[in-house]
């Protein structure tokens, strides 16, 4: 089995490995550089899961080899927090229980962080469009529609600099 | 480890991508956003021996314009084409079919091309190529040829390009000045793939009719034109009675399968419904001089 030696970049640091060209990027961002933080629900595209962001585009890592994304700029829920000081983003999530296994939001996290750059002001049903491609088994939606509302609110009040 | 093993090749250009399917025949796939091809492959529905990743070509993604045609290069990708001006300007309907395929996390990967190529049955991008008689660009090692929708689609999932063949891109007239347009479907949830769906251009002049196009997806092995439901409509004047006999044409004409998402004649019926929908949407867009002068 013919092997490649890829270097990619995550959450600002790069990451070489060697691996085969049908290993998944979510798979090597998991298994290559202990980054657990990604999920992996469906692994078809369905559950959004293991959205990460790619040159700041929420995208499908079960849908991406690692061999493609050498010279891009990722991003993964690590690198959300600063400390132990949480994300606005994550902060609205636990104050308005958008989670209870919290399984699926690491995904939820990075598709709203892509959304509200693109949408800082978004009606309720932008934000329900917007979180179509993400599946929650256990919370139910509402909790985390009102969360990504405040987390918006949260952002336009005091914006963080590069986030 | 999901999908089975493959060779992998990255070409810089389009004439090694095309080389590179000519020395490998049946056996390799082309990867452009892989929305599609990936969840086969992690499935195993798909096993290609070797895959030519196309996404080292940044020259295949364009989307440009003159009066009369938008040309989109295949590697453009399906969020870009949602939110570009030229397309919003020039073929509305587009962008309106495009803010229905999956979600934003594969509109971003996703192809415009991709789509086309993979001819899924319940595909938007097909049925509008379908309904407004666009054409795609292929390259092959014997130079390159344009196919019209027409003579693209052949079955599911199987379009007339040939093995060593690139689509390189996507031609879609422009919605004429002054046409009304729509996009309809119905979906068991937002983003899934349409039970049945329909896009329709109007035309209207003094108050009647010009000419209506109407495209249908989810409904049989390739994008569906109604092309009886359009000689309905050709020269009448605009009422409800007349989008219900548009969709009785439609209802008459359509050989939808069932499935595990619904049967076929539940499709039928909602072929109607969308039809019928998209007709009142597509009027009330669509500007009428006659209608202008009272």
């Amino acid at each position: 089995m013919t092997h490649c030696e890829i270097t990619v970049r995550i959450n600002g640091r790069s990451y070489a490995g060697r691996v085969e060209p049908r290993k998944t990027l979510a798979d090597f961002i998991r298994e290559d550089c202990g980054l657990t933080g990604t999920h992996l629900g469906c692994e078809h595209g369905v559950c959004g899961a293991c959205t990460i962001l790619m040159d700041g585009e929420a995208v499908r890592s079960c849908l991406l080899f690692a061999v493609q994304a050498v010279g891009a700029e990722l991003m993964t829920v690590e690198a959300l927090a600063d400390g132990d000081r949480l994300h606005p983003i994550q902060q609205a999530f636990r104050d308005h229980h958008a989670l209870q296994c919290g399984f699926c939001t690491p995904g939820f996290l990075l598709t709203t962080l892509a959304f509200l750059r693109e949408t800082p002001r978004p009606t309720d049903q932008e934000i329900r469009e917007a979180l179509a491609g993400n599946l929650c088994r256990c919370t139910g939606y509402h909790n985390i529609v009102k969360a990504v509302a405040a987390a918006a609110a949260a952002l336009a009040s005091d914006p963080r600099p590069g986030v | 480890m999901k999908p089975a093993p493959f060779e992998y090749f990255a070409p810089e250009s389009l004439e090694h991508a095309v080389d590179l399917l000519h020395a490998h025949g049946d056996g390799a796939k082309l990867l452009a956003g892989g929305q599609s091809l990936v969840p086969l492959m992690n499935m195993r529905l798909a096993r290609p021996a070797v895959v030519v990743d196309i996404n080292r070509i940044p020259a295949l993604a364009y989307i440009a314009a003159d009066t009369e045609t938008i040309r989109i290069g295949a590697l453009t990708r399906q969020r870009a084409a949602e939110t570009s001006e030229l397309v919003a300007a020039r073929c509305p309907l587009l962008r309106d079919a495009l803010r229905l395929v999956g979600h934003v996390q594969i509109r971003n990967r996703g192809t415009v091309g991709g789509s086309v190529a993979h001819a899924d049955p319940a595909a938007e991008l097909t049925a509008v190529l379908a309904l407004l008689d666009g054409r795609v660009v292929a390259q092959g090692r014997r130079g390159t040829r344009v196919i019209p929708a027409a003579d693209l689609f052949v079955t599911y999932l199987t379009t007339s390009l040939e093995a060593d063949e690139v689509l390189t891109e996507v031609q879609l007239p422009a919605v004429p000045t002054g046409a009304g347009w729509s996009w309809m479907e119905v979906a068991r949830r937002y983003g899934d793939f349409a039970l049945a769906g329909a896009g329709v251009v109007l035309t209207m002049a003094a108050g009647a009719i010009a000419e209506a196009r109407i495209g249908l997806t989810g409904l049989g092995p390739v994008p569906v034109r109604a092309r009886a439901a359009e000689r309905v409509l050709a020269g009448r004047t605009p009422s409800e009675a007349l989008w219900a006999e548009a969709a009785a044409a439609v209802r008459d004409t359509v050989e939808p399968d069932g499935d595990i998402h619904a049967t076929a004649e539940y499709r039928r019926h909602v072929a109607g419904v969308v039809v019928q929908r998209a007709l009142r949407e597509a009027r009330g867009r669509a500007a009428d001089a006659a209608g202008s002068h009272g």
